[in-house]
């Protein structure tokens, strides 16, 4: 009898996982499951009307391509910031290595304030694109501008620890070979942090779309112009049109959903591609 | 083709990594640079690598020059002590990226990279791994991968940085056998880092003595195993009795206890140290025997060809410990027993003059394989 039984080192494994999936229930799963209920409840008629209104497609395209933009850049610039925070030693380097912290911990809504007076037409950056002709304050490039700053961390983070642990060796032994400083860098160093650049990208892409706090004061939420999906949903709520907003609801978390798995794919794609698999 | 090396000196902020270093190596050798950890010897290597600029003095590759070249443009082949293979390329891949990096109106065509990743991957007897990524392969196997990638690039020198030094013993020894025959087929100037003294000697067709950023000898392994040039490589190569002697008249005395009697080139009252082999040392048990040094027995490990005694000095060498190699029958003969109070005779002796040895730290001389 006892024989029979396998042997855990660690003890209390029914125990921890049963808590888990009871607290991830409880927590993600229910209230996912809610949303499509509630969506439901309106009837395949009424939820196309209220998804695909002109003007909440022209949120989804808002919220979706500023989302894609705003993740791209933070992923190229993401990447040159975790190199020069690994690669170099300069004065003020950890209080540099700090501030990339800075989006995650300051309340969005007092980012969105500061980005707003920053870039409004009477604002310090703004005074100086007006003449431009350039205005970023209440149009779609503001609402970039805002999902830039909030993203800016999740690179960074993702790809530091991966450079620190990039020996030095890698770069000598291709420049040994032969290899320029980019070819070093094109063939040596991005492939070994794709993956994580990969993952930054992601997450700064999913904490785009979910934006709402920064976002809202500097859009200023134009119909048709500048209005976010998240920003649709509120004001559905605001109209007691619970089920309308649900439905818009559902189909962010599809899209979310979707774009996340084809994420993942590229990254199992990679990792069979260069032997990463296991 | 030849290096040269003259004056290097190189300083790693309070740290002087190499002190006026200067050596020749010759044409299709295989030379080792051998000593403890933080003697300078990887340094040197980098330095010549161009991995790693000098402070002051000069690399010269073939007579001429280099210490102003890119690495890219020296020729070097490199190889890591930690493989340094790139992880998300096949092997294939791997030995073929120095080819790949070219310039494209260097670059060979994709067919003739094919041919000769091919023929490199079988000179490292590998073949077979071609379509396999660096995870999959062990470590003996991922160092003569490294090898072939050097290689590949058709290096003008080839350097390797501990090469086998986190590999266990047994593929080291078999890798060891294997680049003495690499070398042999291809002569290309070679120059390998190592700790250990038996990899040096075994492989290597002259090996280099460093100590504290500085040479200490030069030889072949003969040379320098046979005529040891200071304390410290005596000390370095292979297991030894030191004694802390003192010169009086025509012997060197331990304490109260005689050690050795001859001609020493020493003043009266000078004090050596004294050098001897494990097997240049003779066990007396007879109890009126008034010279050598007086030792007690504490292990006798007799399971090799030859018996290992172990010994704890008495009198003038009490605190020092001693080892002897005889052979079984002879430990058999005298009825050797552990608690046993003997005496040590050595059969051959190499002294050095204490203050000597401290002196010679200075001295910079430049030394020609």
């Amino acid at each position: 009898m006892a024989a029979s039984r396998t042997f855990r080192v660690l003890p209390g494994f029914g125990l921890s996982l049963g808590y888990t999936l009871a607290w991830l229930s409880l927590i993600v799963l229910i209230p996912l499951v809610a949303v499509f209920v509630k969506a439901g409840s309106l009837g395949l008629d009424h939820f196309l009307a209220a998804v695909s209104s002109p003007r909440v497609i022209a949120s989804y395209k808002l919220t979706f391509g500023a989302s894609l933009i705003a993740a791209l850049i933070n992923t190229f610039f993401g990447l040159m910031l975790a190199w020069a925070l690994v690669r170099y030693s300069f004065p003020g380097k950890r209080l540099v290595d700090a501030l990339v912290d800075l989006p995650f911990a300051l309340p969005t809504a007092v980012a969105g304030i500061a980005l707003t007076a920053l870039y409004a037409k009477n604002g310090w950056v703004g005074k100086l694109l007006e003449p431009l002709g350039i205005q970023v304050a209440f149009t779609p490039l503001g609402v970039l501008v805002a999902l830039v700053f909030i993203g800016l961390p999740f690179v960074v983070r993702t790809v530091q620890p991966i450079l620190e642990d990039l020996d030095t060796e890698y770069e000598e032994a291709a420049v040994s070979l032969g290899a320029n400083r980019w070819q070093a860098f094109r063939y040596v160093v991005f492939p070994t942090v794709l993956p994580a650049l990969m993952t930054g990208f992601a997450m700064a892409f999913a904490r785009a779309v979910g934006e709402y706090g920064s976002v809202i004061f500097i859009a200023g939420n134009i119909p048709m112009v500048s209005e976010i999906t998240p920003l649709m949903i509120i004001t559905k709520l605001e109209q007691y049109d619970y089920a309308g907003a649900t439905a818009i609801a559902v189909v962010m978390l599809l899209i979310s959903f979707v774009l996340l798995l084809v994420i993942n794919g590229l990254q199992a794609w990679t990792a069979k591609r260069t032997g990463r698999e296991r | 083709m030849s290096i040269q090396v003259k004056n290097i000196r190189k300083e790693f902020g309070s740290f002087t990594a190499l002190k006026d270093v200067s050596l020749d190596f010759p044409t299709g050798e295989l030379v080792a640079l051998l000593g403890p950890s933080g003697c300078g010897k990887t340094t040197l290597l980098r330095i010549i690598a161009g991995l790693e600029s000098a402070d002051s003095g000069q690399v010269l590759l073939d007579g001429a020059d280099a210490s102003d070249t890119h690495v890219r443009e020296r020729q070097v082949g490199f190889v890591f002590q930690h493989y340094a293979l790139f992880r998300h390329m096949s092997v294939f891949d791997n030995v073929a990226f120095g080819m790949r990096m070219k310039p494209r109106r260097e670059r060979p065509s994709e067919s003739a990279i094919k041919a000769k990743v091919t023929e490199l991957l079988k000179l490292v007897q590998l073949d077979w791994v071609a379509d396999r990524f660096p995870s999959q392969l062990s470590g003996g196997q991922r160092q003569r991968i490294a090898l072939a990638r050097a290689l590949a690039v058709e290096p003008r020198v080839l350097l390797l940085d501990e090469p086998f030094g986190a590999l266990d013993a047994k593929v080291r020894k078999e890798l060891r056998r294997w680049l003495r025959r690499l070398h042999d087929e291809l002569h290309i100037t070679s120059i390998f880092v190592t700790h250990d003294q038996e990899e040096a000697l075994e492989v290597a067709d002259r090996v280099v003595l460093m100590d504290h950023g500085k040479v200490e000898q030069v030889g072949t392994p003969e040379e320098v195993y046979r005529h040891p040039a200071s304390p410290f490589v005596y000390g370095f190569l292979g297991s030894v009795n030191l004694f802390h002697g003192r010169v009086e008249g025509d012997a060197v005395h331990v304490g109260d206890d005689l050690l050795f009697r001859d001609k020493v080139a020493f003043g009266n009252g000078a004090e050596v140290f004294a050098f001897a082999r494990p097997h240049e040392l003779n066990i007396v048990i007879d109890p009126q025997e008034t010279s050598g040094v007086a030792a007690k027995i504490s292990r006798i490990l007799a399971f090799g060809v030859t018996a290992r005694i172990e010994l704890d000095g008495l009198n003038g060498s009490t605190g020092q410990l001693f080892e002897v190699e005889i052979t079984r029958d002879e430990v058999a003969r005298l009825g050797l027993e552990e608690g046993q109070a003997v005496r040590l005779l050595p059969s051959r002796l190499r002294v050095f003059e204490r203050e000597k040895a401290a002196i010679a730290e200075g001295s910079a001389p430049n030394w020609v394989i």
